[in-house]
């Protein structure tokens, strides 16, 4: 079995920043096959479409997913209460990539800091570069440091830590670092996989719109061109969310 | 024991249930859930003569009780699905229908010639996508137009022949009657409603085709009464569609006159949905003493 989907309990429902909620719940089954980077399809009461929303953390029988209220149906997910249960589908899609002996660079933005938790977990001593609007969205600070990473904050306003953009701190720790894998908005995303052009490796985690989860509606398309392979349309849903920097055609 | 085993056009279906093209891909997705068997056919996502790689994104956007899809066909093309998909999907025990369209009257015409010379079971002429340039829904949306591919097709078509029709017309009837007279088999109806919506943030249609396809239960009672309609116009049968997304949905969708039913967005919520269907029109049968599916079929009592 990859994947599947089943009843959850859902275990604990917090608030941890503006409009931002932090989820733990169980399941048995299907926990123990996520994977860093990979996401899950959440059946929402009352909405005809799942709401994709990436695995922040996970043990052998539960998962955590950080998810930011955008709209109707992330809207209803918040006010769930513990002891609900929730019809998830998971583990869902191709993650990241990480292999021993390299130093890993994790970097995010905004409600893209999510699926670097359980990913950093993965790795020895990373570096995690975090930025976000204003200091009241910052989330998972402590969760970063637990896992043993060097943590570096930075927001767009200054209000907390260093007062600027992602790129402007990993621009100056390249050398520290073997890989980068990035998760956030479509320019930062961008704007990373461009400082780290031709000096070391780059993962990206995309978002799209989906609908099946599973690579069968086709979609969540992104046009990607694989390594030594033919341009086409990729299912982010399943070829992705990560994919190499270099495969991916920011500006379509 | 109840039977849920229909027959359309001499081809067996052990249930009623048909996974609907575009929904579903090739298959290989949802067979991670249970076997393809669970349905009585898979239609194929829509395959057209050369490779297709669809519209950019954002190609989907939820409505109240539905969703809009614009994916412009993406498809490896006709040659691709003959020799990558076509067995493995054979290999599923279940009836698999070819879901064709085309930018041109010859685009459809060389399709059912290569299919023909297959082991697919039905080919499905898709003349009403919404989400093409050209082609598509163009010659689904008048009788002349309709007679015209249904005509041309059947010459080159050796297998059962059912016509996809768009609920994007005046007189869906005269349409089917249409298909009927040159040629088709069966009829599947609806495909999507055209529709719109606007991010008020950006002032942007959604969807990044502007427009996209309704479907889901928002569009159940239009194909309800369309089904009817075209129940009460034709002979051939009626593969029903639209927004079926329970058993007690597809019971009704029998009683206004589909003898098959294909269920698509409502596998998006729940890929289980098939299985559960199933589970309660057998019950619903068993209930009402029928010992067949076949007996709802257009068995509605109109006032």
């Amino acid at each position: 079995m990859k994947y599947d989907t089943r009843p959850f309990k859902l275990l604990k429902n917090e608030q941890i920043a503006d409009g931002i909620f932090d989820w733990t719940v169980e399941n048995d089954e299907l926990c123990r096959l996520a994977q860093c980077g990979q996401f899950a399809n959440i059946k929402v009461p009352s909405k005809t479409l799942r709401r994709p929303i990436s695995i922040c953390d996970a043990t052998d029988t539960t998962l955590r997913f950080v998810f930011q209220v955008k709209g109707e149906g992330t809207e209803i997910m918040s006010q769930m209460k513990a002891g609900d249960t929730v019809e998830i589908l998971a583990p869902l899609g191709h993650g990241f990539t990480i292999e021993e002996g390299k130093r890993y660079c994790f970097v995010g933005g905004g409600i893209g800091v999510p699926p670097l938790l359980y990913s950093a977990k993965q790795t020895e001593n990373p570096l995690v570069i975090t930025g976000f609007r204003n200091k009241d969205l910052v989330i998972l600070q402590d969760d970063f440091r637990a896992a043993g990473a060097e943590v570096v904050l930075t927001t767009d306003d200054g209000s907390a830590g260093v007062h600027g953009f992602v790129t402007d701190v990993l621009k100056e720790r390249l050398d520290d670092i073997d890989v980068v894998c990035a998760c956030g908005p479509t320019p930062m995303l961008k704007a990373v996989a461009g400082v780290c052009r031709g000096k070391v490796e780059c993962q990206v985690s995309l978002e799209e719109r989906m609908g099946c989860g599973i690579g069968a509606c086709l979609v969540c398309a992104c046009k990607t061109k694989p390594k030594d392979g033919e341009e086409f349309m990729s299912q982010v849903c399943r070829h992705g969310p990560v994919y190499n920097a270099e495969e991916v055609f920011f500006d379509v | 024991m109840s039977d849920l085993k229909v027959n359309v056009c001499g081809v067996e279906f052990n249930n009623p249930l048909i996974a609907a093209s575009g929904t579903f891909g090739f298959g290989r997705e949802f067979s991670e859930f249970y076997p393809l068997s669970v349905f009585g056919g898979i239609s194929s996502k829509g395959i057209t003569l050369s490779a297709r790689p669809g519209n950019p994104s954002p190609r989907i956007a939820e409505t109240e009780s539905g969703i809009l899809n614009a994916v412009g066909l993406q498809n490896p093309g006709v040659d691709h699905f003959i020799e990558k998909d076509l067995q493995w999907l054979k290999e599923q025990n279940t009836v698999v229908i070819a879901n064709i369209a085309g930018n041109t009257a010859e685009d459809y015409c060389a399709m059912a010639e290569k299919l023909s010379d297959t082991d697919i079971d039905f080919v499905e002429m898709n003349i009403s996508c919404p989400n093409v340039k050209s082609g598509g829904v163009q010659f689904g949306t008048s009788c002349e137009s309709v007679g015209a591919i249904t005509d041309a097709v059947r010459k080159h078509c050796k297998k059962p022949l059912m016509v996809k029709l768009s609920p994007n017309v005046t007189d869906i009837a005269s349409i089917a009657k249409s298909a009927e007279y040159y040629g088709a088999d069966a009829i599947s109806m609806i495909n999507t409603l055209t529709g719109m919506r606007i991010d008020i943030n950006t002032r942007r249609p959604i969807i990044r085709n502007n427009t996209g396809g309704l479907s889901g239960a928002a569009v159940f009672p239009v194909a309800v009464r369309m089904v009817n309609q075209v129940y009460n116009a034709v002979k051939i049968p009626i593969i029903g569609m639209g927004g079926i997304s329970k058993w007690q949905d597809a019971v009704e969708m029998l009683l206004a006159g589909a003898t098959a039913l294909q269920i698509g967005t409502v596998l998006f919520n729940d890929p289980y949905a098939p299985v559960k269907i199933n589970e309660g029109l057998r019950n619903y049968l068993d209930e009402n003493n029928l010992s067949s599916v076949t007996e709802l079929t257009g068995k509605v009592q109109l006032w």
